[in-house]
């Protein structure tokens, strides 16, 4: 070995900076300049907004397509487009807004970010692999947008993939299906390297109940994406063999089961609901207690909740198949297990609600974005129960009921706490605060938009009207415009919240702060912001809990 | 300079990525999981069917390819013994013996799928189809499965092959100190190597001004008794991939072959 | 962190001997499911020819993927992907076996 060589020095890279702990994550000169110092970046915080981006992009087109849907719709019959284009675009809208925005979700992009600054760690354990997972994510998105231009024409059989038509039907489903399975890699790899980087990197004293709620909630998410996405995957290329092939093992003409299709199916993608919400409950938790200024109440309870949903939430999934033709045993069975779930979800409402009981409340954009998803995600959480009890399933299943139901946990969820997660997170990640007025004039257009156009879906599916339907009768036509109206506003709201969040790069007030909020105790309020490369100087060592008020050092 | 400098070494946790090829087999259960699903179910539902299907398959070739695998396993596994005894070209024999087996199990592979298709059995085929429905499912999930399962076999062999050249290219060497900036410091001198004692173990030319920069490349040979983490680690980690498609057929093997 | 190194090899090298034994054991245990699978069981032959498979399996995961050696995170991984598989296959049934 080379220990007794005379010269003894670290090796000297390439990227040499005067006092580089000073110097932000952006200005670090590295091998690569301009957009390669960001695509060929193993820097978990470059590759968070590199997710954030893409992600912004898609839920732009993901919105376009939704806004679309809605103005059809705004009257029976045909206003804009035929009935197949109208399919091929509600399934575009389901899989751009479920696979390319919600499934990385605030796991990827944030998370990313935030997750090895949280726990004082310099990057996740594997940084490459976390790049080649957003080159997979890139790849599934190119995939999908093909998909979606090439070939016989844009698959229609929503984001399902439902068999038997999805093995029938002419369009290009399996470009599709491709894309998803890619995706679902990409998913799998940024799980993988989550729960290594949470079991392995933690800064000395970081114990894991020391860590951050938010930790906690992308923790449970990793293990969901590690067990179950597989079987997605699985399930597509079985639906890809079965249209190259006909090994017939969902087609009920070669004794296939289309059934099982759907369990296959669930068994992940209703797990992957709690891909999509988990981190979003824990960004929450996160953004409360730092608006609140207060310890969060019942930390234990929230963190477990964590992994009780992850658990409970893997083992309902048949509680969308009640009207398939399933068994009644089975009916009987999830039906039972879906109530369970709600238990941890409510014990989080409460926490909150707690939290928020003689806190210092700061009616901040993050925290009105915090507020606002404890309501949407209330009247989301309570229509799911609706629709787990078996009976009433069985009449609004297929309806509004249903997308009403999962828009408000999805978007009014996810979307809220991801909005107000970014608000939150802002200048810690752009090292400049947004403006704002125009942040809370976002948010009241978004959260007044949100529930016009979604609130009216529960009282049509509830009086019968079919998701999925390109015409309706006349009757139902006042509610569809009211939520078409809706979606007008919502969008409103969005654009602005975006066009606010985008001008603020070049032009919102410059914030160097370690903690702009002066409420912040988690680590990453310790770091500048934005931060270093490689996010601290020396590797904190950490002596109390997450939240805990400025304790002494020898607690 | 030292203090303007800032270390890119990769983070090394062995334990850690060790973490991280497990997750990764588990996520290899699940996949196959999802497979193992459709077929106990179908199973289940057609239990007569696949009996009489099963006894279409040659339980000898199974039974070949099982005893190829399982040794195939071993000498993975004494490879990666070899590796911790410091003895390399063990190592490097049983890794080759390793793939070997891997390829004798497609070549069987091959002939036994060339000999379904010889009779009319693939998927799809109106032959098939004129069969019961159980027998059409038993084939579909008999090719799927043991075809994802050999691809799987395909993906370890290229692995466990660039395992094989890494470790026939040792010694690594490693570039472990360049100067390019700052040479003046030390124009007219020499650069010399002492050991512990500093008496002087090399002594280089001296450095004038058409220097442009120092290399200095370093060359690691494993130890006799001890073997370089870094290198057969990996050994390792491609030997758990190995062993997990293994595993995988042990499953494959009676419920396809010896259901009869 | 510092303690890495410490911890890079908790074992000893295995000796090469365990590993023909675990081989042979494996290769008595495939004897033994292919004479089973002669005999006629009935219903019982998928369950004994399962058996012996997850003995099987178990032997590679504890011995020739040093299972027996590693931190009980690695067990309890296992436990966890067993428990999954159990119950998506598992709650499956409960759709099937009753429709």
């Amino acid at each position: 070995m080379s220990d007794h060589a005379a010269p003894v020095r670290k090796p000297v890279h390439h990227g040499t900076v005067p006092n580089a702990a000073d110097v932000s994550f952006y200005d670090f000169k590295g091998r690569w300049s301009g957009i390669y110092s960001w695509i060929f970046s193993t820097d978990h915080k470059r590759i968070g907004i590199m997710y954030l981006a893409l992600q912004v992009g898609f839920f732009l087109i993901g919105m376009a397509l939704g806004f679309l849907i809605r103005l059809e719709l705004i009257a029976p019959g045909k206003t804009i487009v035929t009935a197949q284009t109208y399919n091929a675009i509600f399934t575009m809208h389901g899989v751009i807004m479920v696979f390319l925005f919600v499934v990385p979700g605030l796991s990827a992009s944030l998370g990313n970010f935030l997750l090895p600054i949280m726990i004082g760690a310099k990057d996740v354990q594997f940084p490459r692999v976390n790049l080649f997972s957003w080159w997979l994510f890139l790849c599934g998105a190119i995939l999908a947008v093909l998909s979606f231009t090439t070939g016989s024409g844009p698959p229609d059989t929503g984001w399902t993939f439902y068999a038997p038509y999805s093995i029938r039907t002419g369009t290009n489903v399996t470009m599709a299906a491709m894309a998803v399975f890619v995706l679902g890699f990409s998913s799998i790899l940024t799980g993988l390297n989550f729960v290594t980087t949470v079991h392995r990197m933690r800064a000395p004293g970081m114990t894991f109940f020391r860590m951050p709620l938010f930790v906690w909630a992308l923790y449970s998410t990793a293990w969901l994406q590690v067990v179950a996405t597989p079987v997605i995957g699985i399930t597509l290329v079985l639906i890809m063999v079965e249209r190259a092939f006909g090994i017939g093992v969902f087609d009920p003409v070669k004794g296939g089961d289309p059934i099982l299709y759907q369990h296959l199916f669930w068994i992940y993608s209703h797990p992957a609901v709690y891909i999509m919400i988990l981190p979003a409950l824990g960004a929450i938790s996160d953004i409360i207690a730092v608006h609140t200024r207060r310890t969060i109440f019942g930390y234990g309870f929230i963190a477990m909740s964590s992994v009780a949903i992850a658990l409970f939430g893997s083992v309902v999934w048949a509680h969308h198949m009640f009207v398939s033709g399933q068994s009644l045993v089975a009916n009987f069975v999830f039906s039972l297990l879906t109530m369970i779930v709600a238990i941890p979800s409510a014990i989080k409402v409460f926490n909150w609600v707690a939290t928020l009981y003689k806190g210092s409340i700061q009616l901040e954009t993050p925290m009105l974005y915090a507020l606002a998803f404890i309501f949407l995600f209330m009247i989301g959480g309570f229509t799911g129960m609706m629709l787990g009890v078996l009976s009433v399933d069985v009449h609004v299943h297929d309806t509004y009921f249903v997308v009403g139901h999962f828009h408000y946990v999805i978007f009014g969820g996810l979307g809220f706490s991801l909005f107000g997660a970014l608000h939150h997170w802002y200048p810690k990640m752009f090292g400049r605060m947004y403006h704002q007025v125009p942040s809370k004039i976002a948010w009241f257009l978004a959260f007044v938009g949100f529930n016009t156009l979604y609130l009216p879906m529960f009282i049509m599916g509830w009086e019968g009207m079919p998701r999925r339907y390109y015409d309706y009768l006349p009757e139902y036509q006042t509610w569809h415009v009211v939520s078409t109206v809706g979606s007008w506003i919502l969008i409103a709201g969005l654009l602005l919240m975006f066009g606010n969040l985008l001008r603020s790069l070049k032009t919102g007030k410059p914030c160097h702060e370690l903690d702009p909020w002066g409420g912040g105790r988690t680590l990453e309020w310790t770091v500048p912001s934005p931060p270093p490369l490689e996010n601290f100087d020396t590797i904190p060592h950490i002596t109390h809990g997450p939240y805990d008020p400025d304790v002494p050092e020898h607690k | 300079m030292s203090n303007h400098s800032i270390a890119l070494t990769a983070h090394k946790d062995y334990r850690g990525s060790k973490l991280g090829i497990w997750l990764f087999l588990i996520t290899e259960i699940t996949l196959f999981g999802g497979m193992f699903l459709l077929y106990s179910i179908y199973r289940s539902e057609y239990p007569q069917d696949f009996h009489h299907a099963a006894a279409e398959l040659n339980t000898l070739v199974g039974t070949v390819n099982t005893l190829i695998l399982l040794t195939s396993s071993l000498t993975m596994a004494l490879s990666i013994a070899a590796t911790h005894h410091g003895n390399r070209k063990l190592a490097l024999i049983m890794l080759a013996i390793t793939v070997l087996c891997g390829a004798g199990f497609m070549v069987n592979k091959y002939f036994e799928w060339g000999a379904k298709f010889h009779h009319h059995i693939y998927p799809g085929s109106e032959y098939l189809l004129a069969h019961p429905k159980g027998e059409v499912l038993f084939f579909g999930l008999y090719f799927t499965m043991t075809g994802i399962h050999g691809i799987h076999v395909l993906v370890g062999m290229v692995l466990l092959t660039v395992m094989f050249i890494r470790i026939l290219g040792q010694p690594n060497s490693k570039v472990a100190f360049v100067a390019g900036h700052g040479l003046g410091e030390i124009e007219g001198c020499r650069m010399a190597f002492v050991d512990a004692s500093d008496r002087v173990v090399w002594k280089g030319d001296e450095v004038d001004g058409s220097v442009q920069r120092i290399d200095v490349k370093t060359k690691f040979w494993p130890v006799k008794q001890r073997f370089k983490v870094a290198d057969f680690n990996q050994l390792e980690n491609s030997g758990l991939y190995w062993h997990i498609v293994d595993i995988i057929w042990i499953f494959l093997f009676p419920l396809f072959y010896l259901i009869t | 962190m510092s303690d890495h190194e410490h911890e890079e090899h908790a074992h000893e090298p295995v000796g090469y001997g365990l590993y023909f034994l675990t081989w042979f054991s494996l290769l008595v245990l495939t004897a033994i499911t292919v004479a089973a699978a002669g005999m006629h069981f009935g219903n019982m032959s998928v369950v004994v020819a399962l058996l012996i498979a997850l003995v099987k399996a178990s032997i590679v995961l504890w011995l020739f993927m040093h299972l027996k050696y590693e931190e009980t995170i690695f067990h309890r991984l296992m436990w966890v992907v067993i428990f999954a598989m159990v119950v998506f296959i598992g709650m499956t049934f409960t759709d099937t076996l009753f429709r």
